[in-house]
């Protein structure tokens, strides 16, 4: 074992005493047996990374009818989440029951994101090249954050609704948000499912 | 000429450096730990590709699978201020050991009336309690989770105007609204929150996410 080495031990040659030499050595197993622990300890109790969040604003409660008529339904895009999983759908416009075909897409790249990346084209070539820009130091931090809001909130930006079922699992909401904020979409909410588009909805999952 | 002669002693190592190394560590994780809260409930939260950060000063609203509600606020005054509003609220009586003791708590999901049971409870007690509390009624007739908003909001609104007496709170010392949900908790349970917030006129949250390893979008 590591202990208080005093040089000689079993020696004793002659009888001769002499003075001990060299640097005294301390035992310091116990020491860092202790460092250790309270190392593994602290390791194991603490939280590192604070965890990320997703930023969200919702709309204020809007009461007249007629301000929700003001939306322009060029714009207008309706993303539909089902109870399912995979259950995406997607229509542009206003809805009508007799001719909106919802169109089915899945959460895959190829699917909702390029279909957003479509529609969103020139608010996100806007936003590319605003960020080519700060990568090449042509613009200051606090000015790309305020341009690039301001490109996001354009007026003929399109938007999108987001409509959720009953039982529509948080996760498939959190996915389609996110792929909005990739695609740089600001502008959407998410509102509940109305009576018409639920049985569009129907027809459609039994197709 | 002498003999070479073979240590007898042990062989001893010099653990100086390796001793230091390990203080150096522990003061490192001493310094920059933060504690992790006891968690009620277990909520793996859906993965995003968002990089913001949650908050400091943050009010916490946790929603487990079964869609039961559990509340956290940050700030021992706070807090206690908050605990006693509601107190009042409900009629509901505790001592001055109690205040302190939840004070230091952290999240809690149950009726006012249950609370102070709980708060006297030690920890495996406590664990036991969480897996069978109803968490905090949301319905409109028995709204809690609204007045524990209102009053958590009021309680560090006050803290902050005693920070700054000139009413000019910085931005990121004001409360924030996070929630954390477990990515296969029912959308209609967290909207359900939401709206409370809502008729509170609070209208930005945070939701909290895990990272996933997605990458910027290109058109």
């Amino acid at each position: 074992m590591a202990d208080v080495s005093t040089g000689d031990d079993g020696g004793g040659k002659k009888g001769k005493k002499r003075p001990k030499k060299g640097t005294t050595r301390i035992d310091m197993t116990p020491m860092v047996d202790l460092a250790f622990l309270l190392l593994t300890f602290f390791i194991l109790a603490t939280t590192l990374s604070k965890p990320k969040t997703m930023e969200i604003v919702y709309p204020k409660d809007v009461k007249d009818p007629d301000e929700k008529m003001k939306l322009n339904f060029l714009l207008a895009n309706t993303i539909i989440l089902g109870e399912k999983d995979n259950q995406v759908f997607y229509y542009p416009g206003k809805f009508k029951l007799d001719t909106t075909q919802l169109e089915h897409v899945d959460l895959s790249k190829d699917g909702l994101r390029k279909l957003l990346l479509d529609k969103n084209k020139n608010i996100n070539e806007a936003v590319l090249k605003l960020e080519e820009q700060l990568k090449n130091h042509q613009l200051a931090d606090s000015t790309f954050k305020r341009l690039r809001s301001k490109t996001k909130g354009d007026d003929n930006a399109p938007f999108f609704i987001v409509k959720t079922m009953n039982k529509t699992k948080y996760k498939t909401v959190i996915d389609v948000i996110d792929e909005l904020n990739i695609c740089n979409i600001n502008k959407y909410a998410v509102v509940d499912i109305a009576d018409a588009e639920k049985i569009a909805l129907k027809r459609e999952i039994k197709e | 000429m002498p003999k070479i002669k073979m240590p007898r002693s042990s062989p001893s190592l010099d653990m100086t450096p390796m001793v230091d190394l390990a203080f150096l560590l522990v003061t490192f994780f001493m310094l920059t730990s933060k504690f992790r809260a006891q968690e009620p409930v277990v909520v793996d939260p859906p993965s995003s590709s968002s990089q913001i950060l949650l908050p400091e000063n943050v009010m916490l609203i946790t929603i487990d699978t079964a869609g039961r509600v559990f509340f956290d606020l940050t700030g021992k005054d706070i807090r206690r201020n908050m605990l006693q509003n509601v107190a009042t609220k409900y009629k509901v009586t505790f001592t001055e050991q109690q205040y302190q003791r939840f004070a230091v708590m952290g999240t809690f999901g149950m009726p006012v009336v249950e609370l102070p049971a709980y708060i006297n409870a030690d920890e495996k007690k406590r664990t036991l309690i969480d897996k069978t509390a109803t968490g905090i009624p949301i319905d409109s007739l028995n709204n809690q989770l609204s007045d524990w908003v209102q009053e958590g909001y009021n309680a560090a609104e006050r803290d902050n105007m005693a920070k700054f007496p000139d009413g000019k709170a910085p931005k990121d010392k004001r409360v924030r609204y996070a929630i954390k949900a477990d990515g296969m908790t029912n959308y209609t349970k967290v909207k359900k929150v939401i709206d409370i917030f809502r008729e509170r006129q609070i209208f930005q949250f945070n939701l909290i996410t895990n990272l996933k390893g997605a990458g910027p979008a290109k058109g």
